[in-house]
């Protein structure tokens, strides 16, 4: 018999059965997240299905994000009934203003290696970065693990991605990602997982890691995997007490199909409205007017691509005259690491607009909304029609430096070119 | 369980099927159902029948997991929906919502035709405009079992916890 993928692996340990995939396996989860947008559908559910008691509160997590601050009298509503909810069961809950839910579970150690983390929310692929089986479940689904604290999964085939080589100057994690959606298409992966390693590995850390492991579902993937390695133990460092075991391919695993990601051989990319995978080299859009320029979200949201954006802001000489510039940190964390070291400062004296760390304009439930006919540039995952909240502007998607070069210029501009 | 095939195109996502913006303001899928696919086409929401079927090219469903997208298809009395192709979070969510998901070569099939889907022993679709066959994926044990109950919360009533 073959030997077994990552998350074969994982996913036997789980249910107790050897997993392989195309198997449909119940398995044991370890955490499971509902935000603002899925955990009052669970909680309906929940009741619906005549659940009484939480099996195990200290696996469920809630996170009140995509409408922080709510915008709404209905959206207030759904939050108090969450607040409920979680006071009742014992559920923790991250208040608005805490951050995005798929980032509090990274920077609060409950995805370690080899576990099995779901998030009623498609980005809970994120913590793939961190060796953990994560992947985005329903509302229903998310009700069934409140009550029995288990779920059914189909156990994806494997694409193994190497990486090889370093990221150059100016060319960012995002930059990676944004080329495999267009390498592999929006639904290249679908009902698969991407499993990464070969010897870029050790290039890129954690923080970088979870943008490709975001980034997972915008080719349909289930997870995005990572192994664990020294950068991974590093970052859980004083994150976490869980016991935890790395967890490696075998030599003779099967994949359904092996991608080589040359990295030190791309340049900026950018995706195209309205496509995750309408990936072309930045250059090619270059000169297109922007708008708006968002820098955000549980993809580009964290404490290092809010540096890169403010060195090419500060570079470049501040924001252009008729571009709108909105900041939306991640977490409270990463919003206190800005403003301890002067980061948040620069921005708001460049012009900036700061919004509550959450999901911000991400999806057009609270935070700016872009006006008919603009062009943004966003460092979001994600650019369909109306996405943020108004069908009639259009999003391109870039890393942190792009976004910010763009808004130096008030058109798409490659980094490179402002910070010489 | 034959109905009327309506007609969509390859990769729409779940913004497409309800925007999000909607569910904002409301869960309920008699509400929702009044916004189907308005992004791309206003007039649809009012023109479904119950009984219609979804018919779609590949990837239907990617893009958000929110689940209001397939229980205001649901709820929309549409108890099947007929793609090459599911986003994976649409196709556990239908299962769990009851709403059949079949996969299946959508090409030869035009907006209105009558289709008939066949739930005997696998999963069959006979295109009875054209009289045309199209074969479909079988779904697996524990997926039939939910979806047989109803969706996940009818089998929780019924069973309490997964029968594994
Ligand atoms: S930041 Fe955007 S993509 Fe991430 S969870 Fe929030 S809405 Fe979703």
């Amino acid at each position: 018999m073959a030997g077994k993928t990552i998350s074969e692996k994982i996913l036997s340990a789980k249910s107790g059965e050897d997993a392989r995939a195309g198997d449909v396996v119940v398995c044991r989860v370890d955490c499971a997240l509902g935000t603002d947008g899925s955990a009052p559908m669970a909680i309906d559910y929940f009741e619906a299905m005549g659940g009484e008691r939480i099996r195990d509160p200290r696996q469920i997590v809630f996170a009140l994000d995509h409408y922080a601050p709510a915008p709404s009298r209905n959206t207030a509503a759904l939050h108090q009934r969450m607040r409920e909810f979680a006071a009742l069961h014992g559920v923790a809950l991250f208040e608005v203003g805490e951050g995005i839910g798929h980032q509090l579970i990274v920077e609060s150690g409950r995805a370690v290696p080899g576990s099995l983390v779901v998030g009623a929310d498609s980005h809970a692929v994120t913590y793939g970065a961190l060796n953990a089986f994560a992947t985005g479940i329903g509302s229903s689904d998310l009700a069934a693990i409140m009550i029995g604290g288990r779920i059914w999964l189909r156990v994806p085939e494997s694409i193994k991605i190497t990486l090889t080589g370093r990221l150059p100057a100016g060319v960012y994690p995002k930059d990676a990602a944004l080329s495999l959606a267009g390498r592999l298409g929006s639904d290249g992966a679908t009902y698969q997982a991407l499993e990464f390693g070969g010897p870029g590995l050790p290039g890129l850390d954690l923080e970088d890691r979870l943008v490709l492991s975001n980034f997972a579902v915008e080719m349909g993937a289930k997870n995005g995997i990572f192994p664990a390695d020294e950068g991974t133990f590093a970052y859980l460092h004083g994150r976490t007490a869980t016991p935890f075991a790395p967890v490696t391919p075998d030599a003779d695993a099967r994949y359904s199909r092996e991608i080589s990601l040359e990295l030190d051989a791309l340049a900026p990319q950018v995706a195209l409205p309205h496509r995750v995978d309408r990936v072309t080299t930045l250059a090619d859009a270059a000169g297109t007017p922007v708008q708006m320029v968002y820098l955000g979200t549980c993809t580009g949201g964290r404490v290092r691509d809010f540096h890169q954006a403010r060195d090419v802001l500060k570079a470049g000489g501040g924001i252009a005259r008729g571009v709108q510039l909105v900041v939306t940190p991640a977490s409270r964390a990463v919003l206190e690491t800005l403003t301890r070291d002067g980061t948040l400062a620069d921005f708001i004296a460049l012009g900036a607009v700061i919004g509550t760390p959450g999901c911000g304009s991400c999806c057009g439930t609270c935070g700016a909304i872009p006006g008919d006919g603009v062009n943004v540039i966003s460092t979001a995952n994600r650019n369909f029609k109306g996405r943020m909240g108004n069908g009639q502007a259009a999003i391109y998607l870039a890393s942190p430096a792009s976004c910010a070069a763009a808004a130096v210029r008030g058109a798409i501009a490659d980094p490179r070119e402002v910070v010489p | 369980m034959t109905g009327r095939a309506r007609v969509f195109a390859s990769d729409i996502n779940t913004d497409y099927i309800i925007a999000s913006r909607r569910k904002r303001e409301s869960l309920d899928p008699q509400v929702l159902r009044r916004y189907l696919f308005e992004e791309l086409d206003p007039d649809f929401a009012a023109s479904i029948e119950p009984g219609d079927l979804l018919v779609a090219g590949k990837n239907f469903g990617c893009g958000s997991a929110m689940e209001v997208a397939v229980t205001a298809v649901a709820g929309a009395g549409i108890p099947a929906v007929l793609a090459p192709s599911f986003a994976r979070t649409y196709y556990r969510n239908a299962v769990n919502n009851g709403l059949l998901p079949v996969v299946c070569d959508t090409r030869a099939i035009h907006e209105g035709d009558r289709l008939t889907v066949l739930r005997d022993q696998g999963l069959a679709v006979r295109n009875e405009t054209t009289g045309e066959a199209i074969a479909a994926a079988a779904l697996p044990k524990i997926m039939w079992e939910i979806i047989e109950a109803g969706g996940l919360v009818p089998y929780f009533r019924r069973h309490g916890d997964f029968r594994v």
